[in-house]
């Protein structure tokens, strides 16, 4: 057996497994979306019917501010404890990739118990402000759920980041007379933008595709996994569950396309 | 440009013990003058480092010492505002920003509108050599261009005193030996205070007006690269700059007396010594002649000269640099002769 040769039967098991578990489901997915009522038209109505319409911004919306929030806490938590060493901290960073251990639906179910009807944010609300806060099952709801589980898939890839830095990058720019406002600005967030863009993309894809939060929480609005399983559950309608199956898969595959462009293949797969 | 600019600069009993209680310099006392160019020379962890990062103001020094330019004491005012020129080793230039933005960032923080930034970019792209490259990013460039503009941007706003850490370590040893002139000839041209850090005495030779020999954290040798190299101090100089050859012996009334003969030397008076002689200070002659022999033990030809270790002439082997025209080989019994002024004696270790 010549190692050339050995070499290409072990691609052997790769090549099964992607064609058994991603090109060929992936295909019928595409083919069923086309062979509806509507034919070819479901993708159309993705963008046409408003009722998709108004949940495919809706998805893309939350999705955005979830990404820009994370990158914002990430980042300055990040530099914060990449900089500074107190006791406690070792716990504080493993603690901070806890979520990444629960379940959308777990996720979901603490963001009720923080701000539904009986929340604790509710109980607290009701003496100091006179009434009770309830946004479990609003979009700050979902979004707080979202942020949860975002977090920790940026904040430690932009620690890695930050760790990576040259400290003399920031030493020179303080000799040229850079005060902090300044080394931040015109040095280490632009050393930090590859780490933004990677996982930044993560975040994005991730919450395009999240379906247990959206399940537990999204009881008065719509998101785009919410959308597909009742076309698919409840309104049997396995054409269009498909159609937008494929839309949403490709969003969250743009988004990860571009990051990988600009920041040259960095991009992990989303979690 | 040809003006001396810049600052005294007064390190006054600054010493450096780190949190964990490590100890990375004794208390200095030190003074630079204006336009000089200082260097600080010695193995790794030697201290000077720190030192350096002490009269930039990234470090504090434990209290009690001072940092003073032209005689104000700058111990508290911090980097970003002591206009110090600081040229890194790893040169940090920005990765997002071209050649000329670079060059030109500390006139930008100074609101300095761009037809005085393009003038003063201008200026020093001529100045360093690197025309052509302003919009360059810096990945596009070579090593020794990376060096340049490290160096232009950190003269751009005429800081009061320029610090260099190891700047030319990171290239290799070609590039490194033509930079140095280069570099020599640059700081002359400034004629701006400069400290410079190396651990490459052919480096601190060059360079340096005076040069401060650092040991374990602190001073083991002020003085000019003459002195240094043929009046050191101690031991630990002698074999720092250069090769040496140290002899302990006894010195008796004007004479050294070696296992393989004996050696005049300025000195009166009878004990041991330990005496330093450099390669090149020993000349080859006929044993006959001579009246400190020994036996050729390994000769290496390096096409400028040879350098021979010569046994039994000494107490250890002697290293010497001949003519590269001399015939000798291995085995060879030779005369040495050293001319008594080329014999330093050595204090402590």
């Amino acid at each position: 057996m010549t190692h050339k040769f050995f070499t290409r039967l072990c691609l052997v098991p790769l090549i099964a497994v992607i064609a058994a578990f991603f090109v060929l489901p992936m295909l019928r997915v595409i083919v069923v979306g086309g062979s509806g009522d509507m034919g070819l038209h479901a993708y159309a109505a993705i963008i046409l019917e408003p009722r998709f319409r108004a949940t495919l911004i809706n998805t893309l919306v939350l999705a955005s501010v979830t990404t820009a929030l994370s990158l914002a806490i990430a980042t300055i938590a990040g530099l914060f404890l990449q900089r500074h060493r107190f006791p406690g901290r070792a716990l504080l960073v493993a603690m901070l990739t806890f979520p990444l251990a629960f379940p959308g639906v777990v996720v979901g179910f603490m963001i009720i118990l923080l701000a539904g009807r009986q929340g604790l944010i509710g109980a607290l609300s009701l003496p100091l402000a006179g009434e009770k806060w309830v946004f479990a099952y609003s979009m700050q709801g979902l979004l707080l759920g979202y942020l949860y589980f975002s977090i920790p898939r940026v904040i430690l890839t932009i620690m890695a980041a930050i760790e990576k830095l040259d400290p003399s990058l920031e030493e020179a720019a303080r000799a040229l007379g850079a005060g902090p406002w300044a080394v931040h600005r015109d040095v280490i967030l632009p050393a930090l933008m590859p780490a933004f863009i990677a996982s930044g993309a993560i975040a994005f894809a991730t919450a395009m595709g999240a379906f247990g939060t959206a399940f537990t929480l999204a009881t008065n609005i719509n998101v785009l996994p919410m959308l597909i399983y009742t076309e698919f559950t409840l309104s049997a309608n396995i054409a269009m569950a498909a159609a937008l199956s494929v839309g949403l898969g490709l969003v969250a595959w743009a988004a990860l396309a571009l990051a990988r462009a600009f920041s040259g293949g960095t991009v992990a797969a989303a979690g | 440009m040809n003006t001396t600019q810049g600052v005294t600069v007064r390190v006054e009993n600054c010493a450096k013990t780190f949190a964990d209680g490590t100890r990375a310099l004794d208390p200095v006392t030190l003074d630079v003058a204006r336009g000089e160019t200082l260097v600080f020379l010695g193995p790794s962890g030697c201290g000077k480092t720190t030192m350096l990062r002490i009269i930039a103001g990234l470090e504090k020094p434990d209290s009690g010492g001072r940092v003073l330019f032209n005689a104000q004491d700058v111990t508290r005012i911090p980097i970003e505002r002591r206009n110090v020129g600081m040229v890194f080793q790893s040169y940090a230039l920005f990765p997002n920003m071209n050649v000329a933005q670079n060059i030109a960032y500390s006139l930008a923080l100074r609101g300095a509108g761009k037809a005085e930034r393009d003038s003063r970019v201008a200026e020093l792209v001529a100045l360093t050599g690197i025309e052509g490259l302003e919009n360059r990013n810096i990945d596009q460039l070579s090593g020794g261009q990376r060096q340049r503009v490290a160096l232009a941007r950190a003269v751009a706003m005429r800081p009061s005193v320029l610090l260099l850490d190891e700047p030319l370590t990171a290239l290799d040893a070609a590039l490194r030996e033509r930079l140095r002139g280069e570099l020599d000839r640059l700081l002359r041209t400034l004629g701006i205070t400069t400290i410079y850090v190396t651990h490459d005495q052919s480096e601190a030779m060059t360079l340096g007006d005076r040069i401060v020999v650092m040991r374990k954290g602190a001073i083991a040798q002020v003085g000019s690269p003459r002195d240094i190299y043929f009046k050191p101090a101690s031991r630990f100089v002698a074999e720092f700059i250069g090769a040496a050859n140290i002899i302990d012996a006894v010195s008796d009334n004007g004479v050294l007396v070696l296992p393989g003969g004996r050696l005049a030397v300025d000195k009166t008076g009878h004990g041991q010594v330990a005496a330093m002689i450099r390669p090149e200070s020993i000349g080859i002659i006929s044993p006959e002649a001579a009246f400190l022999v020994g036996r050729v033990a390994s000769v290496s030809f390096t096409g400028d000269r040879q350098r021979l270790v010569v046994d039994g002439a000494s107490d250890k082997p002697l290293i010497v640099d001949a003519s590269n025209t001399l015939a000798v080989k291995i085995g060879d019994t030779v005369g040495l002769t050293v001319a008594p002024s080329a014999i330093q004696f050595l204090q402590g270790a």
